[in-house]
């Protein structure tokens, strides 16, 4: 309650100075203003200690040694293994304005629940609002009918009531959660997870925040959806303009600029559309705090500091930079990897990336939130002291769609795609002789790549895998087999691997930019069969009509769920057919990129498929039930986007085959 | 309590390899009626939404040297992603005579057939005193390659006749916001009407430019000139009755849609 008046009191406090999402230029950080939002938080967190709840200031962790500054992250941290959660409404305020929000304890985000690998939970989850809810535990590995989708794994939790979520922690990381009942994501019903690992976590670090990523329209995502079925283009305002093929075809020569024009206009497709909702709608949050609010994390010069990255977002892809810092980024989507060094990141919606930074100068730096449009931005503040702040760059001219992003673009890669092919080379010749495996879509063409050196790649020590191979290995076109009707606005013919690919807006940035690519698992993969079958799945949509949907039918349409064994090890392949970028989000397992990494493929929750891309994943389920599949931003689901993978006992699947085993144990 | 008691059930159930086969999972867990409510409603809120959209493609005064006139043409819709209920009501009020000069409403049902084209098929009236005719209407509607909005119409009216109507209009963005939209109709009827002062064949083309300015997307309002001619017996007609077939006029009006 008393964090609901907080919020409600923050929501009063005027901001002079309004930050303007057009206005690039960096604000002067208010002190005074830093200051009293800083002493409000302090009482809030002495209040929220002496509550029902568990405090963490029992515990001392890296984050909490970040002292004060921890304050200033916004979230209230609980832990333990007993949670009571409470759905309501509240007033959110951004840089000074007010609107509605769903929010868990009366905070946005959510509390940060700290939990500990091995510990069984009990989560009691009250619904305050007038609406059903639910919470769905992202990324977390557990019984079916505790993974809180309505429709899917229970009926939702009513109002006035409370659900019990009850289960035991078999992985450690970072995670988030979130509603998956109605739009309410969008309004604020999400928050993050720290799963402490029971051993040593081999990440060292002597400082850590989290940093909840994530959008909020002061419109209401009700009408958001509605303008966007309406018209797809409501919040696109980095559209071409007249002036804008005078000053390419000046450029680019008049006939190039007009072929090019015609060639788009003939598809009915627009290249900037890179995003749907976009800052003409969207404000763009760190931690619950706009641009203006400056979200600042406090660190001692030399320390190292880990951020725990989570993309909340609703929408919103965002570029993450911090300008005169690499980060090592060590841990993707909860899972620890092989630390890369790295100057930016596309994060996804859903998606999680740790990060360590070592900041050795006495001095501000700005954690940099770019949206991939490049429409807007949230920026925050790490620095030695409060009130300190860095230059803000100003927002890079907006990326467009080419060819290859139409699934068109053959052969344009030369020698890119081939270490793909051997990578997965390996593990299919050495299970030749297990029966079912269909060779067919891997098989062809790739024998004498397979002692290919990976060595020369350097910091992506292998090329990314997938089908490239296969596609360029001749004249074969992609097959459709699924419906077309007016759902699906075009195909991708020539699909390719973009896993090398940083992200559109990425690729020709002066600097280190992180790939899927470049990922590796740092424990080995626990199950290292091949594959015993492949499914297939498009991602197809009609942008004009706002219909999205998988192999053309909307989960309204759909009339039986995809079926997987218990036990069994699949290969799911995704040909993105669409023009944009989907985060697919598969509950209850992880997917194993199919990226050339052999036994250390990255273990992820959420996988970006570009537009134009054809992605592979391996996939062993273990937990038996009905799990949602679905793309993970929120209109896009709620457009069709949406269909559940059914994991059956399965008579014949030995369940602990791809358990644990030895390495190596198949070859 | 209930389903700590149903979950052992079930452990021991599916030890037993008892699990029914079809049943959805969590049914066991929740039971069958609440999921099946729960299914339903997901199933709706995951793209089986209906939706209600109204547009005022056009709102005008518009001004020329024989008459001042209000005009309207508005669309309207009630659906899911294919299959829809449109209203089109087309408009034109003389502000000189205080009557209206015509008045079109059509209900129709839409289908989405391919990705960027409806089939339409309804009913339109038009009031006019003592001349209304009731229509059979058929239509396509949709984007034609290089962004062209199309609406190609059929009328079958109470009295046999046959007439046509077919509607372009293309979108130039000069800024993000400023649009300047031309705009083409042409009107074609298989017979003679003199009670209508129309002739067989082509019998009208117009032709527009509309300059609006979106504040929102939703909110535009423009300025624009529209050219009117008959054509063939119908310009006739009007020559006839002492009239000119040709028109020029200065519009200004408001594009809103929600």
């Amino acid at each position: 309650m008393r964090s609901t008046v907080w919020l409600r009191r923050a929501a009063e406090k005027a901001d002079p100075s309004p930050l303007s999402f057009s206005d690039c230029q960096a604000q002067p950080a208010a002190n005074d203003e830093m200051i009293r939002m800083f002493s409000r938080r302090t009482f809030l967190q002495t209040a929220a200690a002496s509550g029902s709840v568990l405090a963490a200031t029992s515990l001392v962790p890296a984050w909490a040694r970040s002292g004060p500054a921890a304050n200033l992250s916004g979230l209230q941290p609980l832990s333990g293994t007993e949670f009571d959660l409470t759905v309501g409404r509240a007033e959110l305020a951004i840089d000074g304005r007010t609107g509605p929000a769903v929010t868990v304890n009366g905070q946005v985000p959510a509390p940060l629940l700290r939990w500990r690998e091995g510990d069984e939970i009990t989560l009691r989850v009250h619904n305050t609002l007038d609406a059903d809810t639910s919470i769905h535990w992202h990324g977390i590995l557990l019984p079916n009918e505790m993974d809180g989708v309505p429709g899917v794994t229970f009926p939702g939790i009513r109002p006035g009531e409370t659900f019990t979520y009850r289960f035991p922690l078999r992985q450690a990381g970072t995670y988030w959660y979130h509603s998956h009942s109605g739009l309410q994501e969008q309004l604020g019903h999400y928050g993050p997870i720290i799963i402490e690992p029971r051993g040593t976590d081999p990440v060292r670090y002597d400082r850590e925040y989290v940093i909840v990523l994530s959008d909020y329209t002061f419109e209401g995502p009700h009408r958001v959806f509605q303008r966007l079925m309406a018209s797809s283009d409501t919040y696109n305002f980095q559209q071409r303009t007249v002036p804008d093929f005078f000053r390419e075809a000046s450029r680019n020569g008049f006939m190039a600029t007009l072929r090019d024009r015609l060639m788009w206009g003939q598809m009915r497709m627009s290249p900037t559309d890179i995003s749907d909702a976009t800052a003409a709608t969207m404000d763009y949050l760190i931690n619950g705090h706009g641009p203006g609010d400056n979200w600042t994390g406090l660190f001692e010069p030399g320390e190292r500091v880990r951020l725990r990255f989570i993309n909340a977002s609703a929408m919103t892809f965002f570029n993450v930079r911090i300008p005169g810092l690499p980060m090592t980024v060590v841990q993707a989507d909860g899972l620890n990897v092989q630390p890369v060094e790295t100057d930016e990141f596309q994060i996804g919606v859903a998606e999680t990336y740790d990060v360590v930074i070592q900041p050795r100068d006495d001095r501000a730096y700005t954690l940099m939130c770019e949206t991939n449009d490049r429409s807007g931005y949230v920026r925050g503040t790490l620095a030695p002291r409060m009130g300190m702040t860095a230059p803000v760059p100003p927002l890079r001219e907006r990326p467009t769609l080419t060819m290859r992003d139409m699934g068109m673009d053959h052969g344009s890669m030369p020698g890119m795609a081939h270490g793909a092919a051997s990578a997965e080379q390996p593990a299919a010749s050495g299970h030749a002789g297990h029966g079912n495996m269909d060779h067919s879509a891997h098989g062809q063409g790739h024998a004498g790549m397979a002692g290919m050196d990976h060595s020369g790649h350097g910091a992506a020590p292998a090329a990314p895998a997938g089908h490239a191979g296969h596609d360029m290995s001749g004249n074969d076109m992609q097959r459709h087999d699924h419906p077309q009707g007016p759902g699906v606005a075009g195909v991708a013919m020539q699909p390719v691997s973009r896993l090398d690919e940083p992200g559109a807006g990425l690729e020709d940035v002066p600097h280190r930019a992180l790939t899927y690519a470049q990922l590796r698992s740092l424990d080995p993969n626990p199950d290292h069969r091949a594959p015993g079958r492949e499914i297939e799945i498009h991602l197809t949509s009609n942008m004009e009509r706002y219909m999205w949907s998988f192999d053309g039918v909307r989960f309204s349409e759909v009339v039986e769920p995809i079926q997987f064994v218990k036990g069994e090890r699949l290969r799911l392949t995704m040909v993105n057919d669409t023009m944009m970028v989907h985060p697919i989000h598969l509950h209850g397992m992880f997917f194993d990129v199919v990226n050339g990494a052999r036994h250390n493929m990255p273990r992820k929750h959420t996988i970006n498929v570009k537009p134009g891309e054809k992605l592979s994943v391996d996939v062993t389920p273990e937990d038996v039930g009905d799990w949602a599949f679905h793309c993970h931003l929120l209109y896009h689901m709620h457009a069709g986007m949406f269909q559940v993978v059914s994991v059956r006992p399965g008579e014949h699947a030995d369940p602990h085959a791809g358990h644990r085993m030895g390495h190596g144990a198949h070859q | 309590m209930r389903m700590l008691l149903t979950a052992a059930l079930i452990a021991g159930l599916a030890g037993a390899g008892a699990q029914a086969a079809d049943e959805p999972y969590a049914d066991q867990f929740y039971g069958a009626d609440a999921m099946e409510e729960a299914r339903h409603e997901l199933r709706h809120e995951t793209g089986g939404m209906r939706q209600f959209f109204f547009q005022t493609d056009r709102l005008e005064y518009r001004s020329s040297d024989s008459e001042d006139a209000a005009l309207w043409d508005i669309n309207a819709w009630y659906g899911g992603r294919i299959n829809r209920l449109w209203i089109k009501s087309e408009a034109e009020y003389s502000l000189d005579h205080g009557a209206f000069e015509e008045a079109r409403v059509e209900a129709l049902w839409s289908r989405a057939i391919t990705p960027y084209f409806d089939l339409q098929g309804g009913i339109a009236h038009d009031f006019e005193d003592g001349n209304g005719r009731t229509h059979a209407v058929a239509a396509l509607q949709g984007l034609a390659p290089y962004w062209f909005e199309v609406d190609v119409s059929a009328y079958l009216s109470n009295r046999g006749e046959l007439t046509g109507s077919a509607e372009a209009e293309y979108e130039l963005l000069l800024t993000q916001r400023l649009i300047l939209q031309p705009r083409a109709e042409l009107a074609w009827s298989a017979e003679d009407m003199p009670s209508l002062e129309t002739g067989a064949g082509l019998t009208s083309i117009e032709a527009g430019l509309r300059l609006r300015y979106e504040i929102v997307r939703q909110f535009a309002p423009y300025v624009g000139i529209e050219w009117t001619r008959q054509l063939g017996e119908t310009a006739d007609y009007t020559r006839a009755a002492g009239g000119d077939p040709e028109s020029t006029a200065i519009v200004a009006g408001l594009r809103i849609w929600f």
